[in-house]
């Protein structure tokens, strides 16, 4: 059997896997009956309905031609790795490093993403936006956001 | 008549006043800029603000409160056509077309329409609560939980039409995006759900995280991931900051029908401005298409006036439940509840009578805050656009340094951050199946609203689903929404036929 739609054949694969994932968690709850619907009434509907729909769209996607095959075509592993683990790692280091170190680690690291990547560049941003943030986030709305290193603040 | 133009006299005398007109402005500014930086809505700056209200009189306080919650609206629209991130969820639809202008250079135009759109839905809203506030709540006591479920049935289905792609896989998102609204603690048995023991999910996901994460993150994953060539940058050459005759032309009917639908739709608790926005982009696209018209997700600029006028007027509107019934419809709505009661005002109906100054007041200052809004954003427009010339290594840095931060300030908590770099992930994986995110971020809004109307609805009729069909209101909205799955599905396979036979000749 060939793959006609790559797109849909996943998304539809997705859908299934997820709605059984959603239905399975639903059974550990109260299901109650239609005339006094538990915890697990609605989720456990949705769940099944998106699972059909799932099904629906792999049953489409290995029967409906399409002319290129709509191929999901490549991943772009290192903006998805670089710009994820920037994120993360800022939300560990904001409240432990304070937004002096976190915010230049969030820009620079993010800024290794780019194919365009400037060492200069990418510290000009940070020194700009670390500013920017302290006028607009700290000292503007009075946002209760650390600063500085939990070592050296009181 | 006479009672209406003496009632916004009250209004307008109180509003008119040195100080409140400062606090209309200083909410209004203080909205926007909010707004603009996306994660911080007017639910988190209302919520950091109601403890500086102590100080403050009844009026101005709420007079204040409401500029901000307009301003962020506003702000909001502001980041979903610049850089399309909807700051706000009833901006979701106005980045559609709004993104697309700004990308091909006609950022101006739209955020001109955008903002003149509003204002104009913004006078008609004021005016309409002036005169109907007593009879239209009216309305809103005839709906019962099934009337409201099947409004939202309707309201999704409306989501799906909004959807370019395949309309199977808009409605998995949906339910998809209903799903995810079931991640935690049930409203009436109060089991969490899906927490996995983690307790900062028994509260749920928080809506920014996602729509930060899918839209903010996600999107700039995609765009990196694309050779620089290709980049979804903008154009540089700015086509003028205004909208041109033609385009003036185009919007105004736009903005007259979405006025309409908001401001029906605005009364509704729940999510009255979301609806409406959401209900007039379905009406743009149903239009019959002037000749040279550009097509919609392409940057149509009705797409942008009509919805924004909607939301606006169903802003505007949202006030009447609240104002009359003391019943929130929203989020932003419950806090300035909360605000009245700081002030020891008891919201219901007899605020009307016990506080005219106050009620009046704050309709006034409803439109003063709108042209405040106008005269601010107007000027700013050149502003905005210049921020789109700024090179994207430098801006997507800073989109995520907001995101981030906005992120970790909702809950002062890294949790919230850490969701936004897994929604990244998801919005990476939907952007390359193809799976449109807006109606996934609608159908979590409404996800616990829905369940707890359906189960309501199931109680009152004792586990009898035709509740849903044979209460008259609920079966037409309902009938509604299957009318326009129809009218969808018909070009579709209309254009699959045709798409057929050509293949066969």
């Amino acid at each position: 059997m060939k793959i006609k739609n790559q797109r849909d054949f996943w998304s539809g694969l997705m859908f299934i896997v997820i709605g059984i994932a959603f239905a399975w968690g639903a059974t550990s709850y109260n299901f109650g009956s239609s005339a006094r619907p538990g915890p697990a009434y609605f989720p456990f509907g949705l769940a099944v309905l998106m699972s059909l729909l799932g099904a629906l769209l792999l049953f489409k996607s290995l029967t409906i031609e399409t002319d290129d095959g709509e191929p999901i075509g490549a991943w772009a592993w290192k903006p998805l790795g670089v710009i994820v683990a920037a994120v993360a790692v800022f939300g560990w280091a904001l409240p432990h490093l304070g937004m002096v170190i976190a915010l230049p680690l969030l820009v620079i690291g993010a800024a290794m993403a780019s194919d365009e990547f400037h060492w200069k560049d990418a510290v000009i941003n940070a020194v700009v936006l670390t500013i920017g943030c302290w006028v607009i986030f700290i000292w503007g709305l009075k946002l209760t956001i650390p600063l500085w290193p939990t070592l050296f603040a009181r | 008549m006479m009672d209406l133009l003496n009632n916004l006299s009250i209004g307008f005398g109180v509003a008119f006043t040195l100080t409140n007109l400062l606090y209309a402005f200083g909410g209004a500014l203080l909205g926007t800029l909010i707004g603009v930086l996306p994660g911080l809505g007017p639910v988190a700056t209302i919520a950091m603000l109601l403890p500086s209200i102590y100080a403050l009189d009844a009026t101005p306080a709420l007079i204040m409160l409401a500029g901000i919650y307009y301003g962020a609206q506003y702000g909001g629209s502001t980041t979903a056509i610049l850089i399309n991130v909807p700051g706000e969820s009833s901006s979701v639809v106005t980045a559609i077309d709004g993104y697309q202008m700004a990308r091909k250079g006609r950022a101006g135009a739209a955020l001109a329409a955008a903002g003149l759109g509003s204002f104009f839905a913004g006078c008609v809203g004021t005016i309409i609560i002036a005169a109907f506030a007593p009879p239209l709540t009216e309305l809103a006591f005839k709906f019962g939980p099934a009337e409201y479920f099947s409004l939202m049935v309707l309201g999704l289905i409306g989501a799906v039409v909004l959807a370019s792609g395949s309309l199977i896989k808009a409605i998995a998102m949906i339910l998809l995006g209903l799903l995810l609204g079931q991640i935690n603690t049930d409203v009436i048995s109060g089991v969490p759900r899906y927490s996995f023991d983690i307790p900062e999910l028994t509260d749920g996901i928080g809506f920014v995280a996602i729509a930060m994460g899918v839209f903010g993150f996600g999107e700039i994953i995609a765009n990196l991931g694309k050779p620089a060539e290709h980049r979804e940058v903008f154009t540089k050459d700015v086509k003028g900051l205004w909208p041109t005759r033609q385009d003036f032309m185009n919007a105004f009917p736009a903005v007259l029908r979405g006025t309409a639908l908001g401001s029906i739709l605005g009364v509704l608790p729940g999510g009255g401005a979301l609806l409406a926005s959401f209900a007039a982009y379905t009406v743009e696209k149903k239009m019959r298409m002037s000749p040279g018209e550009v097509p919609f997700g392409q940057g149509n600029i009705r797409g942008v006036a009509g919805p924004e006028s909607a939301n606006n007027a169903g802003a505007q509107t949202s006030f009447i439940p609240m104002l009359t019934l003391g019943i929130p419809p929203n989020a932003v709505m419950a806090l300035m509840v909360g605000a009245m009661t700081i002030k020891g005002i008891q919201p219901g109906p007899q605020v009307m009578t016990s506080n005219p100054e106050l009620f009046w007041g704050l309709i006034a200052s409803m439109w003063v805050g709108n042209a405040m809004l106008v005269i601010l954003n107007l000027p700013l427009i050149g502003i905005w656009i210049k921020l789109l010339t700024v090179p994207y290594r430098f801006l997507f840095p800073a989109i995520m340094s907001f995101c981030c931060i906005g992120l970790y300030t909702l809950n002062n908590n890294a949790f919230d951050v850490y969701m936004g770099a897994g929604f990244a992930v998801v919005g990476y994986v939907f952007y390359k199946l193809g799976c449109e995110p807006a109606p996934l971020l609608l159908g979590f809004i409404l996800g616990p609203m829905m369940e707890e109307n359906l189960r309501r609805a199931l109680l009152l009729s004792r586990g009898d689903w035709t509740t849903f069909a044979t209460r008259p209101l609920s079966a037409g909205l309902l009938l509604a929404a299957t009318l326009m799955i129809v009218v969808v599905m018909l070009p579709s396979i209309k254009k699959k036929r045709a798409e057929a036979f050509q293949e066969e000749a």
